[in-house]
């Protein structure tokens, strides 16, 4: 069951789930992070430091963020890895 | 400016992210391992039916592969080298030695046969050559495993297993075997505080929930809370409380199914002895009521107790850091004392020590916790060393220390060699790795000798 990033990192990411991800699985693009689910070895170290709970197991996404495991394992692996904490988007953001 | 050289004692997860965070200062590392293998608690803790998270060591193997590390593995700081000349012979010394001594009960007939630390069972299964060989009595019906974290979940899940959903895992040979011969089929798993402080995660619950033919039991009334336990469920943090507690109050709920195998699990519940003559033989287990506010809850016996009937008692209630000659420890909390990573000793920093891993912080978190803490460690080894002359002396070579001591250490040559032999007797067996328990046969392996393949 795939971990999956959600909406919610849409123009926030805060990336505290990169800083504790032991197996640099994070992509970014200009608006979030996703999760590579071929990498990603489901430690869930990064679902309980998201500042705004964007992450989920698959296991417990709601149904209305279904559409997003297809978008992690399809956007991911095109973009280039973060290994490091970014700067937040959100103004005011720690 | 010439490089400072930094040596990391152990080879599991924290001491692979403080080595990449060094690496990346351009420090240089020397890792000393005390098995011929690599990789600690990935390839001696995880459980073998958990082949995903075992994956995060091909993410060791590229720092492993980095020109400025090297690996000395079969060498044991302690016997072959000690702290203090490490902390002379080199910039800074960063131990990552973990947390390998099962923490102890304290109560009546702990010592009997029959009774086993998590550490050495969870060792056994997974080839640690220091477990194998271990008497696991497995004749009996009935096991109890006492504790309520992720180690105890995996033992009962171990136990409960049905041989064939183990065969295509990298369980130890001798341990699968016993295992498929086990009469285990019913697991007690006991958690002395309730269903809110139980500290295994929900998908590792789920995980056990759902497994074919096993059954997950427990009590509607060891669910019941009390208010200050109905707080802390409501707390912002208690996210995984939450899906824990739904997940048991769904198991509760459900119709009972017959199950060949059956797990039941127990809150507020302690060992208060190990019954038996010679061997164990049953346990009493003492009932136990929560006081205290919120989020600080303890247990306190009840005076009720029961008996259960039972051949094999696992004890999971956390790890200590065994002593370090040289190095300051805390018995209590089986930690080592420290500062951001800066070992300590009656509050004050100790020059060019560090710690790192379950030795800095405890036995708890998961794999990505690592990652922080060894960066911490390793951040401060930097700020240390910044503006300081380079100390250690250029024409140091550990190889050639090792040699004139005649210690045959195992370089990262040689464990391609282990790691290869194992794959290729893995995959005759159709298994991922056979894993070599014995340590002349993983000498033997990772100088290339075909006889390594004989003895597994």
């Amino acid at each position: 069951m795939a971990i999956v990033v959600t909406e919610a990192c849409n123009g926030c990411r805060y990336t505290e789930c990169v800083a504790v991800c032991p197996a640099g699985c994070f992509h970014a693009d200009e608006r979030m992070v996703y999760i590579d689910p071929a990498t990603c070895i489901e430690c869930r170290a990064c679902i309980p430091v998201c500042p705004v709970q964007a992450i989920y197991d698959e296991e417990d996404l709601p149904g209305a963020l279904s559409g997003w495991v297809e978008i992690n394992a399809t956007r991911a692996p095109l973009l280039p890895a973060v290994e490091e904490k970014l700067p937040p988007l959100k103004a005011g953001a720690a | 400016m010439r490089a400072p050289r930094v040596a990391i004692v152990g080879s599991g997860p924290s001491a692979f992210y403080a080595a990449e965070e060094l690496l990346k200062a351009g420090v240089l590392v020397d890792m000393i391992e005390r098995l011929p293998t690599p990789f600690g608690l990935v390839r001696s803790g995880v459980a073998p039916d958990h082949p995903k998270i075992k994956a995060i060591t091909a993410a060791f193997e590229k720092i492993l592969a980095a020109p400025g590390l090297a690996f000395y593995g079969n060498v044991e700081v302690g016997r072959d080298l000690d702290v203090r000349e490490l902390a002379e012979l080199y910039d800074g010394l960063v131990l990552a030695c973990g947390a390998s001594a099962d923490a102890p009960l304290g109560i009546d007939g702990e010592e009997l046969p029959g009774s086993l630390g998590a550490g050495a069972f969870v060792g056994w299964y997974n080839g640690h050559p220091d477990h194998r060989g271990l008497a696991v009595p497995l004749g009996a019906e009935r096991a109890v495993v006492v504790g309520n974290g992720n180690v105890a979940l995996d033992v009962a899940r171990l136990l409960l297993s049905p041989p064939e959903r183990l065969a295509a895992t990298d369980i130890a040979a001798d341990a699968a075997a016993a295992l498929a011969a086990s009469r285990v089929r019913e697991v007690h798993l006991l958690g002395r505080r309730g269903p809110v402080q139980a500290s295994f995660t929900p998908a590792e619950l789920r995980e056990l929930s759902r497994l074919e033919g096993i059954a997950v039991r427990v009590a509607p009334e060891d669910l019941e809370l009390d208010p200050a336990c109905q707080i802390e469920l409501d707390m912002p943090h208690a996210d995984n409380a939450r899906k824990t507690m739904k997940l048991l109050c769904e198991i509760a709920a459900a119709p009972p199914r017959p199950a060949a195998r059956r797990l039941h699990l127990h809150f507020r519940a302690v060992p208060a002895a190990l019954l038996g003559r010679g061997a164990v033989e049953g346990i009493r287990i003492a009932r136990t009521v929560l006081e205290g506010p919120p989020a600080r809850r303890t247990a306190s016996p009840t005076g009720e107790t029961f008996d259960l009937a039972c051949g094999l008692v696992v004890r999971s209630t956390g790890f200590r850091a065994p002593p370090l000659p040289g190095v300051p420890g805390d018995a209590r909390s089986g930690r080592v004392p420290n500062r951001d990573g800066r070992v300590t000793l009656s509050g004050r920093v100790l020059p060019g020590l560090y710690v790192t891993g379950w030795m800095k912080r405890g036995p708890s978190g998961v794999i990505g916790t690592n990652r922080p803490c060894g960066q911490e460690t390793a951040r401060a080894v930097i700020a240390d060393l910044a503006g300081r002359p380079v100390r250690s002396d250029p024409g140091f070579r550990l190889d050639a220390l090792l040699a004139g001591r005649r210690i045959a250490f195992v370089d990262r040559e040689g464990w391609r060699r282990i790691d290869a032999c194992e794959r290729a007797l893995g995959a005759e067996a159709g298994k991922p790795r056979q894993k070599l328990v014995d340590p002349a046969a993983l000498l033997a392996a990772a100088r290339g000798r075909a006889e390594a393949a004989a003895v597994p």
